[in-house]
């Protein structure tokens, strides 16, 4: 176990594992986006209310869910390249910080989208909503900080101690926000008890939220692929791995 | 520093450095009173963009009052450390065998005894110029001293986060506006249930609990930062 954490820190054996798991999670990620996309779009039954236009929350609701979730990744990233100084944590936070702003903007563009036939209006300013919208800030904020620094350990270090603030920072910006004013619905989904949703739409809805987890993992692998080979562009490693193939 | 000397007790050290920037501020008073102008020319747009009719700001002050408020501290803010920074006592406070969250915590309670703690005392002035109602002007003052002390921390982390860059002005707002919501949104939120006759006090508690739980995190989040600006 630990030897697979340590070998973790190493760029090359990532490099080499990190193609092997993407191999593996491209088709999966196609096909759950593709399957669910179909149940959710095609075969589940319209809203007795909504209709048709309801069906916008298999994109939306895994944006959003995963966009939060992506906040953590970056965050705990930060906390591991700050404690134990791996510079393959650094590359995960740097990673993980545009793919959470993209995920954080397709919740509120396609949240737009359903909001105008269903509340009359592009925006409103509900809790859930203004929540993501400073998600969204908090993202860039990280974006910008890490690219305004030349020296690109100190912009990890320094995204680092800014994302974990954030991370401190976002219970209580929900809290405080949810207090202020909420139209938005209350989450359907429970862990506990009944969910307010029926199984005919809330299967798809699960599998979409699977299909977004993967999809968010492949890009990151992705993303932290290309920051290696850019990073390691001179290494000899690297130039022998491009020398085999 | 030569190793026979004793080392100060933390308390010691606080205080002299506390003393050294409160003395910078005092000779440069233009520098204590410009947030309070801005604050004072921002609240004047107002009435010149909304109209003048007296409920319309009354019912709209004090939102107004807070956002003006923290964008003084964004102001104040974005300078707090650059002149540490460029004359090098910042490296020197970083070299001392002292932790640098304390010393930087010095630094932040000087200047904000010199900015937002003026600012609490004075905003009831400016709630009277908006015809905020008189209930409201008590809770007004205790919400932007208790709030300015979160915003003034909150603020440093941003300017020590990016004192290094050039042009790191707009980046700091981009860094500390998000942050900043709660403290907006419950200071705001306390002025209007003051005015509407309700009870602010656990609006005001809420506020009072972010200001100590950002004065315990703050400044270790600041030293750190800090420290990478000079490492850059």
């Amino acid at each position: 176990m630990w030897t697979f954490i340590h070998k973790l820190g190493s760029p090359p054996w990532f490099f080499g594992f990190s193609g092997t798991l993407v191999r593996w999670l491209l088709p999966v990620t196609v096909t759950l986006l593709l399957v669910g996309a179909v149940w959710g779009l095609l075969v589940a039954p319209p809203d007795f209310r909504q209709g048709n236009s309801y069906r916008i929350i298999y994109i939306h609701v895994p944006a959003a869910v995963v966009a939060l979730a992506g906040y953590y990744v970056m965050a705990f990233a930060g906390a591991v390249s700050l404690i134990w100084r791996i510079k393959m944590a650094d590359v995960t936070m740097r990673a993980a910080a545009p793919v959470g702003a993209v995920l954080t903007a397709i919740a509120l563009v396609t949240g737009a989208i359903w909001g105008k036939p269903t509340w009359g209006a592009w925006w409103v300013w509900d809790a859930r909503i203004t929540s993501m919208l400073i998600l969204l800030f908090l993202y860039l904020g990280v974006v910008a900080l890490f690219e305004a620094y030349e020296n690109k350990t100190a912009a990890a270090r320094a995204c680092a101690v800014l994302s974990l603030v954030g991370m401190v920072n976002i219970p209580i910006i929900y809290k405080s926000v949810d207090w202020w004013y909420s139209l938005h619905q209350p989450a359907s989904i429970k862990f506990t008890g009944e969910s307010a949703i029926d199984s005919s739409m809330l299967y798809p809805l699960l599998l979409m939220i699977l299909a977004f987890y993967c999809l968010f993992a492949l890009t990151l692998l992705l993303n932290m692929r290309a920051e290696l080979l850019w990073n390691h562009r001179d290494s000899g490693w690297l130039k022998q791995l491009v020398g085999d193939i | 520093m030569p190793s026979d000397q004793p080392l100060l007790s933390l308390r010691v050290v606080f205080l002299r450095q506390f003393l050294r920037h409160g003395r910078s501020i005092m000779t440069s008073p233009a520098d204590v009173a410009n947030p309070l102008l801005f604050f004072f020319m921002v609240i004047t747009l107002f009435p010149l963009g909304l109209g003048p009719d007296p409920t319309t700001l009354a019912a709209l002050s004090p939102g107004i009052l807070w956002v003006v408020a923290l964008l003084a501290s964004l102001m104040v803010s974005a300078k707090l450390f650059a002149s540490d920074f460029e004359d090098g006592s910042l490296e020197q406070l970083a070299l001392a065998p002292y932790p640098l969250a304390v010393t930087a915590l010095a630094e932040i309670s000087a200047q904000w005894l010199a900015t937002g703690f003026l600012l609490a005392l004075l905003s009831p002035l400016f709630g009277v110029m908006l015809g905020l109602p008189d209930e409201g002007l008590l809770t007004l003052s205790v919400s932007l001293l208790l709030g300015t002390v979160c915003l003034t921390l909150i603020g440093a982390l941003g300017s020590a986060l990016t004192v290094s860059i050039r042009r790191g002005g707009l980046l700091l707002s981009l860094l500390i506006i998000p942050l900043n919501v709660p403290v907006l949104i419950f200071g705001t939120t306390a002025v209007r249930e003051a005015v509407l006759g309700g009870n602010p006090e656990s609006w005001l508690a809420l506020l009072g609990g972010l200001a100590l739980g950002s004065l315990v995190v703050a400044p270790l989040a600041i030293g750190a930062a800090l420290r990478v600006s000079l490492d850059s």
